[in-house]
């Protein structure tokens, strides 16, 4: 039994706006929110004026890195199947919950199809039995439409949502960049951010054909949120994702053929980040991951090409996003809603959101503590951020999950 | 006669070449390249002679690490090395045989352990270059890195047009060809862009990179409009490989469009100066009786201007480590 934890003096960031007050924990619950007395027996805690805040859920990680999940105000991820083996079966799944005791919680995607290759389905069914909380692609898309056709309405029957990767394989061919000048200079195999869109038409219209929900994990260009922002008006049950790497870089931080901005999907143009900001604004954006994928040395001091994808973004997750408050693009609740409510509304998670007898999974968050992001100082297992140097501010004070600090 | 650029006189004495590597011409001022082609100008003349020796690297260690075949270039540096009196290693590793990644880092730390006073680097990848560069005491010089840059290949083709023409600034320079893969069409663009040439990228669209107009040059799909009034028809060489139906329909398809023919030379200044970085596919994209052509073509003499420039790259290079006055 947890005892209780009462936590006074800070800001609630709850879906009306910030609330002075604070929270009181109880047997892994919250108890009471706002204002309260604190009981006898219950651990005590002054927040100083931090925010308090639903911890981040974060969809489409590809490691379990709970030191860096912590860092970060982490406490549930929703893991993509493919960070190693692919996770293709109901023992793969229970062994991929557990991977998170006792840090983090860990709810981890089924593969969409055998080996993730495309063809045949994996026991999707079996998967959620177990705990599998959606279906995905994987890293790659389904090239055959027939596939994700009937993907897509089977996982419907099972109350699954299909987490997509949106490119077309055959566009991006072995490119490692968009189109644009900074690919030609550095002579860099690249394909147009189209690519991108034409995915996203086949899957969105498949998707209505099957009345399926589904979910991209990354949706980075204007024209590929004009169709989602389109078919959501149409009251399709759709949503996609984006990572802060597309929301503050362009395809131009990768000069200097910089690996650590080797990203799938590659970095666009900057007309396509305005567009991603203002989809941010304007609500089309469901949600912020952090596409965590902690990549070493060896799978990034290459020559840029030869570099595996990827970057170590739980810990900066948090920051990044509290950038979009301070250049008042949205409000803390709305940025809390892309990191926690809205993860846990679409994929079915407990938590997400600071209520009376909900999960108390909770962060304490200082919104301006200042601090620069360092690659060789991360938690995470490896420091391949894009973002190495940046100046930043907002720091994860104490990270609560279910009901118990974590550290 | 020349119009190279001269460098900035702002009453603060200007270093010609503060660049401790040749990784690439971006980076490079129009005054260091100038610098670079005014000092190849002495070993054209010592290369021409009999005597064809300097010993200004006496002692100096020259590896040429190549990773990805090469004859001629490879030829050209170690030439160069030795008539600048070097003691050249040449090391050809072909890219299969060597595993990519740390083995590539691993190499270049070993031949900075083994002291090298040059490097000389050829790899497949964009960027491996600048990755061993970073990673090494010593001057690297570029000798092509994937489709990214091959500064000395334009130094080159630089130096045998302003010998040629008598300036660049102004000039009309045809770049054609599988520009979308080349290194060499890369480098050029962007010293002849620097030194006021007025550049123009020609080939199939297959072939032609996006977004390359923000290069400073113009594209150009049409081959006819293309040449047309230019003073310098620069081919490039369609790898084998692209040649089978992914990027161009076939061999003859490609000649009958983008083949540099006596017809279509017609189209250029009518003293239009013809050029190929080699090795050519002759009947493909150039005919063989123009590439032969010694009042049109300077095949050969961009040849002999490449030893030139690669001592040249090896000598400014090295002068600080010599300790040379002033470096």
């Amino acid at each position: 039994m947890v005892g209780a934890l009462a936590i006074t003096g800070g800001r609630l960031v709850t879906p009306q706006g910030l609330i002075n007050g604070g929270v009181l924990v109880r047997d892994g619950r919250i108890a009471a929110i706002g204002g309260f007395d604190v009981p006898a027996d219950a651990e005590w805690v002054d927040a100083k004026g931090a925010l308090i805040a639903p911890g981040l859920i974060d969809v489409g990680v590809f490691a379990v890195d709970r030191p860096a999940f912590v860092a970060g105000g982490i406490t549930r991820v929703v893991l993509m199947p493919d960070g190693g083996q692919p996770i293709e079966t109901a023992a793969l799944v229970q062994h991929a919950a557990a991977a998170g005791k006792p840090k983090v919680w860990v709810h981890p995607l089924a593969a969409a199809t055998r080996g993730l290759a495309g063809g045949e389905l994996a026991e999707v069914g079996l998967m959620r039995e177990v705990g599998a909380c959606g279906v995905a692609t994987g890293r790659t898309w389904i090239a055959d439409s027939g596939v994700m056709y009937r993907l897509l309405a089977y996982a419907a029957s099972l109350g699954l949502r299909t987490v997509s990767h949106a490119e077309d394989g055959g566009l991006a061919g072995d490119a490692v960049m968009t189109d644009g000048e900074t690919a030609t200079r550095l002579g860099l195999a690249a394909a147009p951010a189209e690519a991108e869109a034409l995915a996203v038409a086949r899957d969105l219209l498949l998707a209505e054909v099957t009345g399926a929900p589904l979910h991209f994990r990354q949706v980075t260009t204007a024209r590929s949120l004009d169709l989602i922002r389109a078919a959501k008006r149409r009251g399709l049950p759709v949503s996609c994702g984006i990572t802060p790497a597309h929301l503050f870089l362009a395809d131009n931080a990768v000069t200097g053929f910089r690996t650590f901005a080797r990203l799938s999907p590659p970095l666009r143009d900057e007309s396509d980040r305005q567009a991603c900001l203002a989809a941010i604004a304007d609500g089309t954006i469901d949600l912020i991951c952090s596409g965590h994928d902690p990549q070493g040395p060896e799978a990034k001091r290459l020559p840029f090409a030869d570099a595996e994808e990827g970057m170590a973004g739980a810990e900066t997750l948090l920051t990044l996003g509290l950038m979009l408050v301070r250049d008042g693009l949205i409000g803390f609740e709305r940025l809390f809603d892309l990191l926690a409510t809205a993860p846990a509304r679409l994929f079915g998670l407990p938590g997400g959101a600071l209520k009376v007898d909900g999960e108390a999974d909770l962060v304490i968050v200082d919104p301006d503590a200042p601090w620069r992001i360092e690659s060789d100082r991360m938690a995470a297992a490896a420091g391949n951020t894009p973002f190495d140097g940046l100046p930043v501010q907002g720091r994860v004070v104490r990270t609560i999950k279910g009901g118990v600090p974590i550290s | 006669m020349s119009s190279s650029p001269t460098r900035p006189i702002d009453g603060r004495e200007v270093h010609p070449f503060p660049h401790r590597h040749l990784t690439g011409i971006a980076g490079l001022q129009p005054h260091e390249i100038a610098f670079l082609l005014d000092e190849a100008e002495q070993w054209v003349q010592l290369n021409r002679g009999t005597a064809k020796h300097d010993d200004r690297l006496a002692g100096l260690t020259l590896i040429n690490a190549f990773f990805e075949n090469s004859t001629r270039t490879l030829l050209s540096f170690e030439i160069a090395g030795k008539r600048l009196g070097a003691d050249v290693v040449n090391m050809a590793v072909a890219a299969s045989s060597v595993k990519k990644g740390e083995t590539l880092i691993d190499t270049a730390v070993t031949l900075n352990a083994m002291r090298a006073d040059m490097i000389v680097i050829r790899h497949e990848a964009s960027g491996a270059v600048q990755l061993i560069a970073d990673k090494v005491d010593c001057p690297v010089l570029n000798a092509g890195d994937g489709r990214h840059e091959h500064p000395t290949q334009a130094l080159l083709d630089a130096l045998t047009i302003r010998r040629r023409k008598g300036r660049i600034d102004g000039l009309i320079v045809a770049i054609c060809g599988d520009v979308l893969h080349s290194r060499v069409a890369r480098s050029n663009i962007l010293s002849l862009t620097a030194l006021g040439a007025e550049v123009r990228v020609v080939g199939p669209p297959t072939l032609l990179p996006p977004a390359i107009e923000r290069m400073g040059v113009t594209r150009c799909t049409d081959f006819d409009a293309g040449l047309e009034d230019a003073d310098v028809v620069m081919m490039l060489r369609l790898q084998r490989e692209r040649m089978a139906g992914g990027f161009v329909p076939s061999l003859r398809e490609y000649h009958a469009l983008y083949g540099l023919t006596y017809e279509r030379l017609a189209k250029a200044a009518p003293d239009a100066l013809v050029m190929h970085p080699g090795p050519m596919n002759r009947g493909v994209e150039i005919a063989s009786d123009v590439a032969d052509d010694l009042e049109r073509s300077a095949i050969t003499e961009q040849v002999e201007m490449g030893v030139a420039v690669r001592m040249a790259c090896l000598d400014v290079l090295t002068r600080g480590r010599r300790g040379v006055a002033g470096w």
